[in-house]
């Protein structure tokens, strides 16, 4: 019942509106001509009032603002929800607020607005730093104003990290190489790298499709690019902590880290997914995709749920799984028993030892980093 | 109705087309037009049941429709038509069809002219000694070429094609015609009424709600309902407790006299109990002599199929028992693979059998099922004399015990048009044929080869096809067995022997095929997460091998709050699709590739 404290309890707010979207992006953004504040204001914080209520007297560790752009939102709007979160749970001492920003010199403008407000770790969308590479990725920013925007955000938040997106068309390992090296010298403590994947439904895959999209790497070179890119993070002192996270020990992001060690997370906004522990059971719980409906729907009905699902001990012992291999510290096989009602198949894990994909010590079980590269196999192998 | 048909008003027929050249449409128009069906009742291919010979085009059971036809000289005629499968698996029924009936409508497309299986079953039609009256289809698009497609008819058949008929079936242009040719060209059946019973049995099914139901062609004597009738092969006595007509659904009817086509049913528990071909007469005062040209079906094509869950096995065994009582050419065995499991050895009358059992037992039972590499019945001289039959190579015994080894072999005759006779040779050549005979007619050749069958039951009709373009026309018999310098050839994944994959080659090709093979298993094998030997070997002797290159790289980049639904569904899938999957030590095959592994490219 009480399986969610050994992950934690965060917030997630989701912002859904981007001032264009990137021909690669498969979440959940938008582009709308004018946005009304304040309405969006009074539907986060009747839902913060309602989650609130749901689990009441918890502690909160974490909060996210994610997207979409959240750096589009004005830093008043930001200060009105976290003053709502303040006073809804009991807060952590070390309270990390993380916000999506994208690098641009507008949103620069209102990062000093953002830190006032409480935020205290940003989340930049830097992925790439030469200026022909973010023309394709259809980025708005140069790697002059993304520079610019990194030292604005050093300078007014304790925790700055940045993504890059890697196996991009026509990039050779040597080429990553370089900018990632350019980026480690940047005084930074925390990446996302991800390599470049076409998702369904974006325009790229659209592209692809229609035999555009050429120069994308082959996947064994995508896999030198990866098996590569932990050598140089690892020789920096950022380890991966997680198949696309690199960090100094201590600068993880705690907030995701309640993702993978499978924690308790309210999701807020349209979009925003859900694990919560109630007392009837532990629940997956969403919220209409588009902005919209879900805003109408917590104005008319009360509640931004649309879909709230009882999850199984099998199927928490599942995610548990899934999410768990995906850190460096793998899961606790305990834990793992105790929610799946039986030990992992022992021949599987067997070979996968043989092979060097997985390593147990004590009672944890982690991926090795050619374990992570093929992680998907791994747990298929796992997965009762 | 009346109890008797005087027999100069009855035709019996039946229709000889290549595929798409319109016979279901024809025979659909000429149920339609004489008001057979009632138009509400009509669905485009009447006489195709099942769902199997719809979608490909083709027909596996005979089946008859009875028509009443007023005619021009204001007699009403009963015409009878059968429609005959039209492949060479199934070229006996074929046979007894064309016995069964005095006349064939040659249907040939005035645009395409003369084609592929059109040759195989006119020389059938010829051969029963049938009228044919040639008609000429899709006479109204623009391509038609109606003289030259006589001419060609004359050519090619060497049948007079002047009085052909023009028709279009799909706009329903010069039917009535046809209908009027029937009756004014086909001869009336003969028969004496006062004579013995003597019936052919031309096919027989099963139905769930009436058992066996078998269609019989009356020659001479009267057959009616409460006879007890004798089937003369298998001296079985039964009671005769339905009769009737299909129009082309069953209308009961009191007796059936010469000449006439009808179905009877008589408490018969399987089709297995019926043999095509097979003379039905009566237990008492019986005719004397059985008509002639009965054959017993013999299987000539082997497979294992496996149940690709263990647990469905029970539920194989049941569909196979079911599916048996209605095909009596398709006999199984219980069989038991190292690397499959628990299954049956089945034996067929050609691929094309093969594929529609299996298709059946999918799709009816819902089972899905492995099936291993089609081989043929191999004649074992053992040293000690005795002289085995081995019908799966996964069973051959240690070759010091083996003297030497008989395989069968068949005459082929192959028509083609002369463009792509060198290709239709090179095929031959490439799979051990020897050259009987070449000859002309027009513009096409008639080659004639002596092949073994093991090389045809491959995929011999598809690349016959693909390097013909589908202008072949294919037949064959049996010529008996030859001996030859034969081998197993096993196929080692990991270094683990896949018994499913064993066949019997020819030493000389035994390189080229294993080379074939394991490149292509290494297509169809998905990487694993360590590299893979594949491998061909003649005992312990390596012949071809292939390396499949570990998976690298399978890993979703992101996955935060938000994917992780959606992202244990996929998993989950890949997981059972994983299931569907053959252990093989620690590599894991995918049920496609045990059958696209034996389909080769050349």
């Amino acid at each position: 019942m009480d399986d969610w404290r050994n992950g934690g309890f965060g917030l997630y707010l989701h912002w859904p509106f981007c001032a264009s979207k990137c021909p690669y992006c498969d979440f959940n953004s938008h582009v709308a001509a004018s946005i009304d504040q304040r309405r969006w204001q009074a539907a986060y914080l009747a839902e913060i009032a309602r989650v609130g209520a749901l689990t009441k007297g918890r502690v909160l560790s974490t909060v996210f603002f994610g997207g979409g752009t959240p750096s589009l939102m004005e830093p008043d709007l930001v200060a009105a929800i976290l003053d709502a979160v303040r006073r809804t749970w009991r807060i952590a001492n070390d309270l990390e607020v993380t916000l999506e920003a994208n690098p641009g010199s507008v949103e620069a403008g209102r990062f000093r607005g953002y830190a006032e407000a409480g935020v205290n770790r940003l989340s930049m969308g830097v992925q790439a730093l030469n200026d022909a590479d973010l023309a394709r990725l259809g980025r708005r920013h140069t790697a002059a104003e993304a520079r610019a925007a990194f030292d604005i955000a050093r300078a007014q938040f304790d925790r700055v990290s940045f993504d890059l997106i890697y196996a991009r068309q026509d990039q050779t390992p040597a080429a990553w190489a370089a900018e990632l090296r350019a980026a480690l010298a940047m005084t930074v403590d925390h990446f996302s790298l991800y390599q470049l994947t076409v998702e369904d439904g974006t325009a790229f895959a659209a592209r692809a499709a229609a035999g555009g999209l050429r120069g994308l790497p082959e996947d064994d070179t995508a896999a030198d690019m990866y098996l590569m890119t932990q050598d140089i993070c690892g020789e920096a002192g950022l380890p991966a902590y997680e198949v696309s996270n690199h960090a100094r020990p201590g600068a993880e992001s705690r907030h995701n880290l309640i993702y993978w060690r499978y924690g308790d997370y309210a999701g807020i906004g349209p979009g925003a997914h859900g694990r919560l522990t109630l007392p009837e059971g532990r629940f997956a719980i969403e919220t209409p995709k588009a902005p919209g409906d879900w805003l109408t729907r917590v104005e008319g009905e009360g509640t931004g749920e649309s879909a709230r699902a009882a999850l199984t001990c099998a199927d928490q012992a599942a995610e548990y799984l899934m999410m768990g291999l995906r850190l460096a510290e793998g899961i606790d096989t305990a834990r793992h028993e105790a929610l799946a009602g039986r030990a992992l198949p022992r021949q599987a894990v067997q070979q996968l030892q043989d092979l060097g994909m997985i390593e147990a010590k004590a009672d944890r079980l982690h991926a090795t980093s050619a374990g992570r590269a093929v992680l998907n196999a791994v747990i298929r192998e796992l997965l009762p | 109705m009346p109890a008797m048909t005087q027999l100069d008003l009855i035709r019996n027929f039946s229709i000889v087309a290549h595929i798409d050249h319109g016979k279901s449409t024809l025979a659909d128009r000429l149920i339609q037009l004489t008001g057979t069906v009632a138009a509400r009742d009509m669905k485009a291919q009447l006489l195709d049941s099942m769902d199997i010979e719809r979608e490909r085009g083709i027909t596996i059971k005979a089946n008859t429709v009875r028509i009443e036809y007023p005619a021009r000289d204001g007699k009403t005629y009963i015409l009878n038509l059968i429609d005959t499968p039209g492949h060479v698996d199934f070229a006996y029924e074929v046979s007894r069809s064309m016995r069964a009936v005095e006349g064939s409508l040659l249907v040939v497309d005035a645009s395409q002219g003369v084609e592929a299986q059109t040759l195989a079953n006119v020389y059938q039609a010829i051969d029963a000694g049938h009228e044919i009256v040639p008609v000429l289809n899709k006479i109204d698009l623009p391509a038609a070429e109606p003289d030259r497609v006589k001419e060609q008819i004359e050519d090619v058949i060497g049948i007079d094609a002047s009085q052909a008929i023009p028709i279009s079936a799909k706009s329903g242009l010069g039917i009535p015609d046809v209908l009027e040719a029937i009756v004014t060209r086909l001869p009336a059946p003969t028969g004496t009424r006062d004579a013995p019973l003597k019936a052919m049995l031309v096919d027989s099914w099963y139905d769930s709600y009436l058992g066996v139901v078998v269609m019989i062609r009356v020659m001479d004597g009267v057959i009616r309902k409460g006879d007890r009738i004798k089937m003369m092969q298998t001296g079985a006595v039964y009671g005769i407790d339905k009769l009737a007509v299909l129009k082309p659904q069953m209308v009961d009817i009191p007796e059936l006299g010469p000449g006439e086509i009808g179905v009877f049913t008589a408490s018969i528990k399987q089709v297995r109990d019926t043999r095509v071909g097979d003379t039905i007469t009566h237990e008492k005062k019986g005719c004397a002599e059985a008509l002639p040209g009965f054959k017993p079906a013999q299987p000539v094509v082997f497979c294992g199929l496996f149940p690709v869950d263990a647990n469905d096995f029970e539920n194989l065994r049941d569909a196979i028992e079911k599916l048996a009582l209605n095909d009596a050419s398709f006999s199984s065995e219980m069989e038991t693979s190292a690397a499959l499991g628990f299954g049956f050895r089945c034996g067929f009358l050609g691929l094309l059998h093969l594929e529609v059992i299996r298709d059946r037992l999918e799709r009816e039972y819902d089972l899905d099922l492995i099936t291993t590499a089609p081989s043929v019945v191999f004649k074992l001289h053992m040293r000690d004399g005795e002289v085995r039959d081995l019908h799966n190579p996964a069973d051959m015994p240690d070759l010091t015990y083996v003297d030497h080894i008989e395989e069968p072999r068949i005459k082929a005759t192959i028509m083609v048009p002369d463009e792509y006779l060198g290709d239709v040779l090179k095929l031959c050549q490439d799979r051990r044929g020897i050259q009987m005979d070449l000859t002309y007619a027009g513009s096409r050749a008639m080659v004639v080869y002596d092949l073994p069958l093991a090389e045809v039951v491959f995929d011999f009709y598809d690349r016959l096809k693909s390097v013909t373009k589908g202008y072949a026309s294919f037949d064959y018999q049996m010529m008996g067995y030859r001996e030859d310098f034969l081998v197993k050839m096993s196929i080692l994944v990991n270094d683990e022997p896949v018994d499913a994959l064993s066949t019997m080659v020819h030493r000389d090709r035994a390189e080229a095929r294993g080379r074939a093979m394991v490149e292509k298993l290494k297509e169809l094998i998905p990487r694993h997460m360590f590299k893979i030997p594949i491998q061909a070997a003649i005992g312990a002797r390596v012949i071809a091998r292939e390396t499949l290159s570990a998976m690298r790289k399978d890993v979703t980049a992101k996955c935060y709050g938000g994917d992780v639904t959606r992202k244990k569904k996929l998993l989950e899938k890949q997981k059972a699709g994983k299931k569907k999957m053959r252990q093989f030590g620690k590599v894991e095959i995918p049920q496609q590739a045990f059958i696209s592994a034996l389909k080769m490219d050349e």
